[in-house]
């Protein structure tokens, strides 16, 4: 049987190796040395230089996750109140802008948000003044928010279906209103769906390249854009770029790891939910 | 100020001064008797039709079978039992005499303490849909003060729906909800003074034991040390103490059923509903929650209204059963009554095993079935009308062929532990016998009846529908209907027959 097992999982195990394990150990590798292939650690050392291009992504990726769950979380709440049929059509709709390339949605972001854009012209034609958004923090955490929002209400939807309609009406027996069942009793319950729509929103709105680089314009270079260049821009040092990742995936499993300890604590006792 | 009254001298009181005198009385009793729940007052001769019966019980006085429009002949009594008692009274101005009478006390009867508990729920012409469905029509339903009362019924009888309208989770279409005399209909369920215990308990996953009971009374903004003292009573009563800190996931089910029992009870509700509470339990963890449930509940005195579609809970536990079929009650009754005395069809076959019968009532007292007139104790019908015979199982005497009007075949018998069960082929009807003595399967018998051992129904719209063992064929198994499906699970046996 065990041998089975492990025949059956060969292709996996050989995926994963060459295009997950492979990669990382390169990753590393390139992080500890320089052109010429020996050890230093000038290239970690050197990362300390950007620090302000990491506190902006994470500054940026921060906001953009609590605009996407702020937003998310009623939606996924009333999408989950709705009856079976209604459910599926507004998940659909939700899903529908994933169906189309990331790239196309961003751009045109840009031609809405541009100076002489579609948004500006009508605010023109009305009389009121343009205002100034692209190429601003604002419109990168609009675009982070709206390319990543899908990933918030997913989790966030699948969790709060899943709660039984028998502990809510509990709730209400023993004398909870409805905003007090909802903070008492749905709130604690959908924390595992909170956790990773959170996971999901802000691990790629920080190392994302594209969005600022699209709507953010010069200003407001982020982590993603700074190892973009180190491996395909002008500045190429992959060697960095494989520094300045490594610091990022540890940042990122800090963040994560301080999360999922805030959900542990909250279910203290239970945890049985996912 | 007091006189006398001398024995036998005859007397009126009339309206409010009889009630006073009542009033006077009852609180003389309490002092003396103080210790019994609950006594009648008779004033008048038994045989009197206008006496006075008044029900002392610890915190309440009230009048019984009496108003105050009415004259009350009051007379001094004439039992002479050590329970006499020389009362004095005057009037609350203390000016006009109210004679002294002496009178007699006795324990008040089971019927008439019903009739002096108040109702604290009542359901007066419930109507719910479901989809166009009717699940219950023109309910009505009164539930009384501190009763264990236990709907009962198949599935989809309605029971659950009426007990989740009185929680107020259903709104009905038609119909009022009442609570004592106020009116709930729609008041939301977390105003109302009742508590639900769920079928899957419905315990919050995300808080331990001790969160859970202490839910209800953190939102009612109780003191943390009042809970504290709660949550551990509540413990201590459903045996779960050195619980508090476990998680709802580590808890078995009888567990987690004691915890949600802990937790609606710690909200000191006045009404504790139960949803087939017991149902995902295993037999011997269901006796035993059923002994504490009892329990609990006469510990309490809160008002349980329990669901269930199993027959022997019901008996077992009940005060009153309420035998529900096709959102409608079928019949009203303490347990004993429900079994000895079914209504129709239905209720008799659905308690317990029945051989249901057709018969001809010929005039009160006498009745024919199964070929043969036979006496028996039902009257009122009138003369030559269809009517259902119940005849229990364990009612029929296996006798000699020789000595009885009825004789059969047995055609299977069936061991079931304390009893056998013996099928008998009487011309082609099959009856059902529990019998301690083992009969071989080609025996000829006899079959005894007594006049106490038949019951005679009006015919319904059940008649001649379930499990009449008398038009028996083969197929005994599919014949069943639920509640027999129950008792042959529970006792761990299809019937192979």
């Amino acid at each position: 049987m065990k041998s089975d097992s492990k025949f059956l999982s060969a292709p996996y195990t050989v995926w994963m190796t060459v295009f997950i394990v492979l990669p990382m150990l390169l990753v590393g590798y390139f992080a500890f040395t320089d052109k010429s292939g020996s050890f230093t650690l000038e290239n970690i050392l050197s990362v300390g230089q950007y620090s302000n291009v990491f506190l902006r992504s994470i500054w940026l990726g921060a906001v953009a996750t609590v605009v996407s769950l702020g937003l998310g979380y009623p939606l996924a709440y009333i999408i989950a109140k709705m009856n079976a049929r209604r459910q599926n059509v507004i998940v659909m709709l939700v899903m529908l802008p994933m169906w189309m390339n990331f790239l196309l949605r961003t751009y045109a972001w840009m031609t809405l948000l541009e100076d002489n854009g579609l948004i500006n012209s009508v605010l023109g034609a009305l009389g009121l003044p343009r205002i100034h958004m692209i190429n601003t923090a604002g419109a990168v955490v609009l675009g982070m928010v709206y390319n990543y929002i899908p990933y918030m209400v997913l989790p966030l939807y699948s969790v709060l279906t899943k709660i039984d309609k028998s502990v809510i009406e509990a709730a209400q027996d023993l004398g909870a209103n409805s905003r007090e069942v909802f903070l008492k009793v749905v709130v604690p319950m959908s924390m595992p769906g909170v956790i990773s729509g959170v996971t999901m929103v802000f691990v790629p709105a920080v190392s994302t390249f594209i969005i600022s680089k699209m709507l953010g314009g010069g200003g407001n270079l982020l982590i993603g854009d700074l190892i973009d260049m180190q491996f395909l821009g002008s500045a190429y040092n992959p060697n960095l770029g494989s520094a300045v990742s490594l610091v990022l995936m540890v940042i990122i499993l800090i963040c994560m790891g301080i999360m999922n300890q805030f959900d542990d604590g909250e279910a203290a006792g239970g945890g049985m939910l996912l | 100020m007091s006189l006398r009254l001398h024995l036998k001298k005859v007397m009126l009181l009339t309206g409010s001064v009889a009630i006073k005198a009542a009033r006077f009385l009852c609180q003389s009793f309490q002092a003396v008797y103080g210790s019994a729940k609950y006594y009648t007052v008779l004033c008048g001769r038994q045989s009197d039709k206008n006496r006075v019966g008044l029900c002392v019980n610890n915190t309440d006085t009230q009048l019984i079978f009496a108003n105050e429009q009415s004259q009350y002949a009051v007379i001094g009594c004439c039992a002479c039992t050590r329970s006499r008692k020389r009362v004095h009274m005057t009037d609350n101005t203390g000016k006009q005499k109210i004679p002294s009478l002496l009178i007699r006390v006795r324990h008040a009867t089971a019927k008439e303490k019903h009739s002096l508990k108040n109702t604290i729920i009542s359901l007066k012409d419930i109507t719910v849909s479901y989809d166009g469905e009717q699940v219950l029509g023109g309910f009505n339903l009164k539930i009384h003060d501190g009763e264990f009362v236990t709907l009962l019924g198949p599935s989809g009888c309605g029971k659950t729906t009426a007990l989740r309208t009185i929680a107020g989770f259903i709104k009905p279409d038609a119909g009022d909800v009442f609570f004592y005399d106020k009116n709930i209909t729609s008041l939301p369920p977390h105003k109302r003074e009742v508590n639900t215990i769920f079928q899957k308990y419905a315990l919050f996953p995300h808080l331990n034991v001790y969160n859970n009971i202490a839910f209800g009374m953190r939102l009612k903004g109780c003191s943390e040390k009042k809970i504290k003292e709660t949550v551990h009573r509540m413990l201590a009563m459903v045996d779960m103490t050195g619980y508090a800190h476990r998680g709802i996931g580590q808890l078995s089910g009888g567990q987690q059923q004691r915890v949600a029992i802990a937790r609606a009870l710690a909200n000191e509700p006045k009404v504790l509903l139960l949803d087939e509470p017991l149902g995902a339990l295993d037999l011997k963890l269901r006796k035993d929650m059923q002994a504490e449930m009892k329990k609990i509940q006469q510990q309490t005195g809160i008002t349980f209204v329990f669901v269930t579609h199993d027959q022997e809970e019901a008996l077992s536990m009940s005060d009153t059963v309420v035998v529900m079929d096709k959102g409608m009650i079928q019949q009203i009754g303490t347990p004993t009554d429900i079994y000895n005395e079914p209504e129709n069809a239905f209720v008799a076959d659905f308690i317990g095993e029945s051989n249901i019968l057709d018969g001809m009532m010929l005039e009160d007292y006498s009745v024919k079935f199964a070929g043969h007139i036979f006496h028996c104790l039902d009257g009122g019908f009138g003369s030559n009308t269809p009517v259902d015979v119940v005849i229990r199982p364990e009612d029929i005497k296996v006798v000699e062929p020789e000595s009885s009007l009825i004789t059969g075949e047995v055609t299977a018998v069936t061991f079931k532990g304390v009893h056998y069960e013996i099928i008998v082929d009487v011309a082609g009807f099959k009856w059902m016998i529990q019998s301690t003595e083992c009969r071989e399967t080609g025996d000829r018998i006899g079959l005894s009846l007594t006049p106490n051992d038949i019951h005679v129904m009006a015919k319904s719209e059940y008649s001649g529908t379930f499990g009449d063992y008398s038009t028996f064929s083969d197929e005994m198994g599919e014949d069943k209907n639920a509640s027999s499906e129950a008792l042959a699970e529970e006792e761990g046996s299809a019937d192979e027959v």
